[in-house]
């Protein structure tokens, strides 16, 4: 189809969004959710299975305490309440990614259900409900084979691997979230943004939205202003949270051209595409599979103890948005400036730099700056640029000790990423430490100063701005690794000036 | 009036992915009615003061610490695999069908 597009602000001016968004995230246990195979990323295919895993007869499988717990955790950050009796159950549905033929869920009996999430979208605080909070398990991977392409629609065959078939999985799904308007995909964004630092603070999973450790669907409707909710699509596949916001604007701009050209929309699936930013359709919830829940047999019902809850509930980190407006109080940063430092994920590692003695402001530079940059051009995250906060704040050291000017600081930074060392043992290895003779120094002034002669003298008649060239001239001899200022006051002097 | 009918029969084995014949289909609705008639006896038995129940042993609560166990090889696991390629089961193309979670 090459139908051309709506622009985006006439759309919202005629028609309402109607957004949902159903995560999900990969817990961080050591072991999987009903046994003790290990859940580490990256192993060799199916060498994290078992016969629980496989679902082979005689095997039974047992819920991974952590995992409830981590699960509870979450639904309390949420302000969710918490069941006192709860279920799994059976989904079943004829795909080769569980070995099972079904996959254990919770279906009208959630774990943790009716919370809200708030979330600041440009300064204002949007309240997100949240349904439910569940727990499940991933599904093994799929590897599509043969034909010529390589992609599904082509193969002939399926490879599979269930290493991941079986890692405790969280769903959190939020109640319809309507009147956000224009703002819609900036809330879902916001949205998925606060939930994953929220899960990141609770240290219950890595939240890696890029190794698929926090996943997202996203619903969308539109009705007209004053109208009953028009049908939902699902969009899957939306794995940054870049594409959570661009995929809620261009579902909203098809359905906005569908529905103004008189036509209908179908309930269905569509999947998102990274490279075009747009949603092709998938299968039609007309025809969705009837997936037969009851509850699992083969694990006995939950019944979470207030008590326990209570202390789940007392040992919760302080939250992410709270936090925040403290460190932005402590670091006396604008709004702005503080919404850089989220925006780069730096919020962390920027206290952390703090604690090991730097200034917030140092700190933020190298963060935001080199390591951004860093991170940026190299496609990591800045977590695993490869300088801890460690290092960054012995590195701010060296710079204040007057050991490192601003250039050799970056230079030394480099080595560091490099993993050549610490910032001290780059310095002295690499013997990058700023000239502090001032014998050497002094040589390397009058050096500077007879072969400018005509620059001399315009600084001798008072033209100090001239001495600029001088302190070039010199810092190009000792190889940059000369403190500027000292040199131009050298100059100064010298020319008595 | 029978428990269940022959479409749902039908739409069970669909889902199944079961190649049931029309005899077959009311040879199944017949039998699955009789056992699901049976079994609905259990109901009219039981007293309202009976709460409904899906677990005949009254346990909650059985977890496990999380701690790693050994996992099989991956001879083991795909020894009892159809077919296999790359240390992986190998299995037809299924299209347009859900994924779970």
């Amino acid at each position: 189809m090459t139908t051309t597009l709506p622009a985006y602000d006439e759309v919202v001016a005629r028609w309402e969004p109607v957004i949902g968004l159903e995560t999900h995230v990969e817990l961080g246990t050591n072991t999987k959710m009903w046994c003790g195979c290990p859940t580490d990323f990256g192993g060799e295919p199916n060498t994290r299975v078992c016969p629980v895993c496989l679902g082979l007869p005689g095997s039974l499988p047992v819920a991974n305490k952590a995992a409830i717990e981590a699960t509870i955790r979450i639904g309390l950050a949420l302000n969710c309440s918490i069941a006192e009796w709860c279920r799994f159950a059976r989904k079943n549905y004829f795909y080769p990614d569980m070995p099972k033929n079904f996959q254990i869920s919770q279906y009208d009996e959630p774990l943790c259900f009716d919370g809200y999430l708030d979330v600041e979208v440009n300064g204002e605080l949007v309240r997100i409900g949240i349904e439910r909070v569940h727990l499940e398990e991933d599904t093994g991977k799929t590897l599509h084979v043969g034909g010529a392409t390589g992609r599904i629609h082509g193969a002939t065959e399926s490879l599979v691997d269930y290493n991941r078939a079986g890692i405790p999985l969280v769903e959190i799904v939020t109640k319809p979230i309507p009147g956000t308007g224009a703002l819609a995909p900036e809330v879902a964004r916001a949205y998925v943004a606060e939930l994953r630092d929220v899960i990141r603070s609770l240290g219950v999973s890595d939240v890696r939205m890029e190794e698929g450790s926090l996943r997202c669907d996203v619903n969308t409707s539109l009705n007209r202003p004053g109208e009953e909710w028009g049908t939902r699509t699902e969009t899957k596949n939306v794995n940054s949270l870049r594409s959570v916001e661009r995929a809620v604007r261009s579902e909203m701009l098809r359905q906005a051209s569908v529905l103004d050209a008189g036509g209908r929309i179908t309930q269905e699936t569509r999947h998102f595409h990274e490279d075009t930013g747009d949603t092709t359709p998938g299968r039609s919830k007309e025809t969705a599979t009837d997936y037969r829940y009851f509850p699992e047999p083969d694990l006995v019902p939950l019944a979470p103890d207030t008590a326990w809850v209570a202390e789940l509930k007392a040992a919760l980190p302080e939250l992410p948005r709270l936090r925040r407006k403290r460190i932005q109080q402590d670091w006396g940063l604008s709004d702005l400036d503080m919404q850089s430092v989220v925006n780069a994920g730096a919020v962390e590692l920027i206290e952390a730099t703090v604690a090991a003695g730097a200034t917030p402001a140092a700190a933020r530079k190298w963060w935001l700056g080199e390591l951004s940059r860093r991170a940026n051009e190299t496609g990591v995250e800045l977590a695993d640029v490869g300088a801890t906060p460690a290092q960054v704040a012995e590195l701010q050291g060296l710079v204040d000790a007057g050991k490192l000017n601003d250039k050799l600081a970056r230079t030394v930074l480099e080595g560091v990423v490099a993993g050549e060392g610490s910032p001290t043992e780059i310095m002295t290895n690499r013997n990058l430490e700023v000239v502090s003779d001032t014998g050497a120094l002094t040589a390397a002034v009058d050096e500077a100063i007879a072969a400018n002669p005509d620059v001399a003298d315009k600084v001798r008649s008072g033209k100090v701005a001239a001495a600029g060239a001088l302190v070039g001239a010199v810092m190009k001899t000792t190889r940059g690794q000369a403190d500027a200022k000292t040199v131009r006051e050298l100059i100064l002097e010298r020319l008595g000036a | 009036m029978a428990a269940i009918s022959r479409e749902e029969v039908a739409h069970l084995a669909r889902l199944s992915r079961l190649a049931v014949t029309e005899e077959e289909l009311d040879t199944f609705a017949g039998q699955l009615d009789v056992i699901l008639q049976s079994v609905a006896q259990v109901g009219e038995v039981a007293a309202a003061d009976i709460p409904p129940t899906s677990h005949s042993v009254p346990l909650t609560n059985v977890l496990r610490e999380d701690v790693v166990t050994p996992s099989l090889t991956p001879q083991e696991v795909l020894s009892g695999a159809p077919d296999a390629e790359e240390q992986r089961f190998r299995v037809p193309r299924i299209l347009d069908e859900d994924v779970a979670s």
